[in-house]
């Protein structure tokens, strides 16, 4: 199958089939970090601008890498500096950006949907870096590129996702990804941090580590961020480390070759123990290396989608969707 | 899309390939050296099957590759023909070694262009040869084979596909008109 | 002036009138309605194969004057009515400042003499600055003409403040609209909850925060006898504890709109914001159920809930956009597509629904086509299909959900007062 998308917005949207052409590219890709030269000519000419409303040091520094092992030229724009302090609304922002003849826009945005509207709006491709609680597809792929990478398959594997669900946007691009490629996926939190109707998407829900861990091939520990807006009552951090955090000893009731993921920063001593973090089932630096290479696969996928699109037969017709469409979806 | 002709069928591109790797051989003075390095898809298990002649030939094992050019590609639009990005498969040091690159057809040139480039990347080389299985001509890059089993003249609403045992099920060269 | 509106169907419910008909208007009034009139006037408005119908009453629409003139004026909103077929309509108090004192209800009413090409009552705010504080000098705004109160965007949390304002419009008989929505429940949700906000990563607003306050204000109003109106209403549990309350024998009426009969909250997944709105849109359920009560009488009245606003406050990401759509100018169709082409209603029912029911819980003379009762009427093409899109809205803001849909029913002719507005369509 081919790649026919601008944009990466979330994992929702996609098939099971888009899900693993991107893995199986980023497959090729990672091959590239590991030679002595590592970068491919692939994007030379083409412009990255990774546009962060939200402090972020990994994302934005494993899209930035990924970016130029494919030789793109990287912008950097964070909320401190830009002009969106001045009022400038995201819309406007994009267009400026396109107007600069950039290639991609990366962005993560506080709002969940942000990547969804911007994209409606420019012609350029955007890349959802994480947007609100809604979706962070690479971030996503990336695990599941590990999953596979270490236990052979995704299909019949269970995954646990632990921790704070319903403020997690990982959480939900994990859960529509591993569901889509036939993993059995238990999402488990105290009670007030599991969204309603959550079981539609597809996973079974548990408030007992214990029983989240039992069978399971794998198990995603999400980010406690205690300092969050504080409209839930969040349990405090030593107690939720003795209800939900993973140890050693929790782990030995596990399957015995459980790997242990986390999409950093690892908050040592709530989130899991520290013999956890370093142990041999954590795969957490893993997941860090991986992350470029499912990064440059959708760089390079959504860059040539947009080539094909631009020079395609309906060029003239192409470019912003919202102007011609009107106003709806 | 019509068939129009068949320029090689299963024998004849066993013997062209037997040629071929006397050829290298012979130039090349022996295998010491000596490395093949196939572009996707075809070229690689054309470079296997060199490599297994000149096993027989010489004796001993030559060490082949894969790469994929996908990534060093002049057009990334074009690239979008081929569905999937590949991975480049090189376990040796390409470093002062004699590399013989091996692909099905030469036509623009652009492929090897792209090759070359790519393998600049993982060393460099004493020399680099190419060979092909098929010369079509239309060369829009100052790029020649070394080697070539067969040249067809061919027009440029022509295509020539090239398929092999091991990824269509059958070995034949044909020629197929556009429209 | 006379002007005679021939062989068109006729619907007036309030005389039980569903026949081909001919109207004739003198001096702005409708001064004789039979078969076959034959006698010689200024204009004559062929109707054949037409609907003649009463012109609609929206009992629900934010005007924006004085305040937002950028969003809606008195002139635009009500030429957007008359292009919709609402001769008469409603203005909702949440304006700058709010109609909360006579000073500020004299300023709208200047703005209205001035500027409305329609019929526009007062509806005045319940307590100062719709702060849910202190109840208005409701006597006063009586005698000045409003004819209903609301703090419409914003419930009055208080049960005492509300219990007041109960007994005091039960002493002045003025019906008292309430936006039933209790904000220590609906947070500072976006869509509604459930598997829609989970899916979309945004706060969801509980079914429970309207119902629960729609049980409290029927409550209240019954203990004080008030005549107590729910506006918008939008999930399936709203409406059950209305029925059970008129079966009790509560004066409560109530209202929904059409956005809540045509979606549900499905269209909120693409984070298209015109599909924001407060109550926001509900499960497929209760989409079904609120169709139910309109069929079954338990929603007495469609109206707009008409909520300009400008793309700058719009098109932006979904959480920071504003609430509430336009609904003016396709009201009318939408109900005509979504409830009498599905045979929920017929079209007795529709005009109950949309000008005599409203008429008569405001206590307003309008609703009919009896002979005296002002020329308000509309002349409607019910078989014409449309698509609905931006650059044909008279209203000043485009917020619509019905963009790009196409809608069957387009109003031809609007008299209001005996004045003719014909359509291009």
């Amino acid at each position: 199958m081919n790649w026919a998308r601008k944009d990466l917005l979330g994992l929702e949207e996609l098939s099971k089939e888009e899900l693993g052409l991107i893995l199986a590219t980023a497959e090729s890709f990672k091959e590239v970090s590991t030679r002595e030269i590592k970068k491919v000519p692939a994007l030379r000419g083409k412009t990255v601008v990774n546009l962060f409303y939200e402090p972020s040091t990994r994302t934005r520094v494993s899209f930035e890498v990924a970016a130029k092992r494919l030789s793109a030229d990287v912008i950097n724009i964070a909320t401190e500096t830009s002009s969106v302090k001045k009022g400038e609304t995201l819309i406007d922002t994009g267009r400026n950006i396109e107007a600069l003849k950039a290639d991609i826009i990366v962005m993560r945005h506080n709002f969940s949907g942000a990547a969804v509207m911007l994209s409606r709006h420019v012609g350029l491709s955007v890349v959802n870096a994480g947007d609100g609680w809604h979706e962070h597809p690479t971030q996503a792929l990336l695990d599941i590129f590990t999953l596979k990478e270490k236990l052979g398959r995704v299909e019949g594997l269970n995954v646990s996702i632990v921790g704070d669900i319903a403020h997690s946007r990982v959480a939900r691009s994990n859960i529509w990804g591993l569901t889509k490629l036939g993993a059995r996926v238990t999402v488990c939190a105290p009670k007030l941090l599991i969204p309603p109707a959550i079981e539609e998407m597809g996973v079974n829900v548990t408030q007992d580590i214990d029983e989240a861990l039992k069978n399971a091939d794998a198990v995603n520990v999400l980010r406690m961020q205690f300092e969050r807006d504080g409209e839930t009552a969040f349990p405090k951090q030593l107690e939720y480390f003795k209800e939900f955090g993973i140890t050693m000893e929790r782990l030995k009731k596990a399957k015995k070759d459980i790997i242990v993921m986390h999409p950093g920063p690892i908050n040592r001593g709530i989130e899991m123990s520290s013999a956890v973090a370093d142990g041999a089932h954590s795969v957490i630096l893993e997941q860090v290396t991986n992350g470029i290479a499912v990064r440059m696969a959708v760089l390079f996928l959504v860059a040539q989608a947009n080539e094909k699109i631009k020079n395609g037969p309906f060029a003239s017709a192409q470019g912003h969707p919202e102007r011609q469409k009107g106003f709806e979806g | 899309m019509r068939e129009k002709a068949r320029i090689l069928d299963k024998d004849a591109i066993a013997r062209a390939i037997i040629r071929i790797a006397h050829e290298i051989v012979e130039r090349n003075k022996g295998i010491d050296n000596l490395c093949l390095v196939g572009i996707r898809n075809r070229g690689v298990y054309l470079a296997q099957r060199l490599a297994d002649c000149i096993k027989n030939i010489e004796g001993q094992d030559v060490l082949t590759g894969a790469l994929d050019i996908t990534l060093y590609r002049d057009d990334l639009a074009l690239a979008s023909g081929q569905p999937l990005v590949r991975k480049t498969e090189i376990e040796f040091d390409i470093n002062a070694k004699n590399l013989v690159l091996v692909d099905d057809v030469l036509y623009t040139g652009r492929t090897v262009r792209a090759a070359l480039d790519a393998l600049v990347d993982f060393g460099r080389p004493k020399s680099i040869q190419l060979a092909v299985l098929v010369d079509r001509g239309h060369r829009e890059l100052p790029v020649r084979a070394d080697y070539a089993g067969k040249n067809i003249p061919t027009s440029k609403d022509e295509t020539v596909e090239v398929r092999l045992e091991e990824t269509e099920g059958r070995d034949e060269v044909v020629i197929v008109e556009k429209g | 002036m006379k002007i005679l509106i021939k062989s068109g169907r006729v619907i007036d419910p309030a005389n039980k009138i569903d026949s081909i008909m001919d109207i004739l208007v003198e001096d702005n009034k409708i001064s004789k309605i039979a078969r076959n009139i034959k006698l010689e006037a200024d204009k004559i408005i062929v109707a054949e194969n037409k609907m003649v119908l009463p012109g609609l009453v929206d009992m629900h629409v934010h005007l924006r004057e004085p305040g937002r003139e950028d969003k809606e004026t008195i002139c635009s909103g009500t030429q957007a009515a008359l292009r919709g077929g609402v001769t008469s309509l409603l203005a909702m108090p949440n304006t700058t400042p709010a109609v909360d004192s006579i000073g500020h209800l004299k300023i709208l009413q200047e703005a209205i003499k001035k500027g409305s090409k329609a019929n526009v009552f007062i509806c005045a705010a319940i307590t100062q600055d719709r702060r849910g504080e202190e109840v208005n000098d409701l006597a006063s705004l009586k005698k000045e003409g409003v004819v209903a109160i609301s703090d419409d965007g914003a419930s009055v949390d208080s049960d005492a403040v509300m219990l007041e304002a109960f007994r005091r419009s039960k002493e002045e008989k003025l019906l008292v609209i309430c936006h039933s929505e209790d904000k220590q429940l609906s947070r500072q949700g976006v869509v509604n909850l459930g598997f829609t906000s989970t899916r979309l990563g945004l706060r969801g607003i509980s079914a429970e925060s309207e119902y629960k306050r729609v049980a409290r204000d029927i409550t209240l109003a019954k203990e004080t006898g008030a005549s107590v109106h729910i506006a918008h209403v939008s999930c399936q549990e709203s409406v059950e504890i209305i029925s059970r309350a008129k079966k009790g024998g509560i004066k409560v009426t109530c209202e929904t709109a059409p956005h809540y009969f045509t979606f549900n909250e499905a269209e909120v997944l693409g984070y298209d914001t015109n599909f924001k709105m407060n109550p926001p849109l509900r499960s497929k359920e209760d989409m079904l159920a609120i169709r139910k009560a309109l069929s079954n009488g338990t929603i007495d009245v469609i109206a707009s809930d008409h909520a300009p606003h400008t793309e700058n406050e719009k098109d932006i990401e979904f959480e920071r956009a504003e609430c509430g759509v336009v609904g003016l100018e396709t009201e009318l169709a939408a109900s005509i597509t979504e409830l009498v082409s599905n045979n929920l209603f017929n079209w007795e029912g529709l005009i109950r629904a949309m000008s005599l029911n409203p008429s008569r819980i405001l206590g307003i003379s309008k609703g009919t086509l009896s002979a005296g009762a002002d020329a308000d009427i509309i002349v409607v093409d019910p078989e014409k299909a449309w698509v609905a899109r931006k650059e044909d809205f008279l209203s000043k803001s485009q917020n619509s959900p019905f963009l790009g849909r196409s809608l069957k029913g387009c109003v031809e002719y609007t008299l209001c007062q005996g004045k003719v507005h014909k359509w291009n369509s």
